[in-house]
């Protein structure tokens, strides 16, 4: 078993383990906390897919910045401790259910896939350009610049839109 | 590979039906919020694994604009979320029926 194989299975473990926390535990906390571990933990992921740059972001925006906003919204709600109880009920058991056969559809057609060699891997060059910022950035900046500059009007619109509806008074 | 992109397929469906079973079952409106995340991020997972395969880093590009639409979306959402503890005291969504029919 090599390094990548092990690195796998541990970050794979990590992620569903802390992800199933997320959705179990009764503390919205505890559920915040989790959700950093599943954060991380497909950082780690990532980066065994080659895409470092993505990692990096991931670790900046989503264990960082998103998070601090959960937390925050979880003191200024001091929800800490309340939680609604967990009560078996028609609606829930059909929830599980239909989550459970999703599974098993994703399942079904993902297994269903040709198995591709990635035959582009061999040429070195390409291997070492795959993934860095270097990479990444050029192409944002050539092939896809007008959806990055349309995110960032929208990262504006929600910034001005959060608070407008969290203001109680402007 | 050493890791078949199989698998990373199928680690990403196990963590969209986690996100699924959340936002099904859960009654805390922050809570759902997160499972949500945990949907996007799974989304993510996909488009890297199968940028992995091709060697095309549009995949990469597509889930850098994920990662920005999730940050506009948690900010917008929060403050739905406070909006509505404001006015109901309460963050449980089956509470909040004043929409329903």
């Amino acid at each position: 078993m090599s390094v990548e194989v092990v690195l796998f299975w541990l970050f794979a473990a990590c992620t569903l383990l802390s992800a199933a926390v997320v959705v179990v535990v009764r503390s919205p906390l505890s559920c915040a906390i989790s959700l950093v571990g599943t954060f991380f933990s497909l950082a780690g992921i990532y980066v065994l897919l080659w895409a470092h740059t993505i990692a990096v972001l991931q670790v900046l925006v989503y264990a960082g910045a998103i998070m601090v906003l959960f937390l925050f919204v979880i003191m200024l709600l001091s929800l800490a401790e309340v939680g609604p109880g967990t009560k078996l009920s028609f609606s829930r058991l059909l929830g599980a259910g239909a989550a459970v056969a999703l599974f098993a559809a994703l399942l079904g057609s993902i297994l269903k896939l040709p198995v591709r060699p990635d035959a582009w891997a061999a040429d070195p060059a390409k291997a070492a350009a795959f993934g860095t910022l270097d990479s990444v950035g050029k192409l944002l900046y050539t092939s896809y610049l007008l959806p990055f500059e349309a995110v960032s009007v929208l990262l504006l619109v929600a910034i001005v839109g959060a608070v407008v509806v969290a203001k109680s008074r402007i | 590979m050493a890791v078949p992109i199989t698998h990373y397929l199928v680690l990403a469906a196990a963590l969209f039906c986690l996100g699924a079973l959340g936002v099904l079952i859960r009654r805390n409106a922050l809570v759902v919020f997160m499972s949500v995340e945990l949907m996007l991020n799974a989304a993510n997972l996909t488009f890297l694994a199968f940028a992995r395969e091709r060697g095309d880093l549009s995949g990469h590009a597509a889930a850098f604009f994920v990662i920005a639409v999730a940050a506009a979306e948690a900010a917008v959402g929060l403050a739905i979320i406070i909006a509505v503890f404001r006015s109901r005291n309460t963050v449980n969504v089956e509470e909040l029926r004043t929409m329903r029919h």
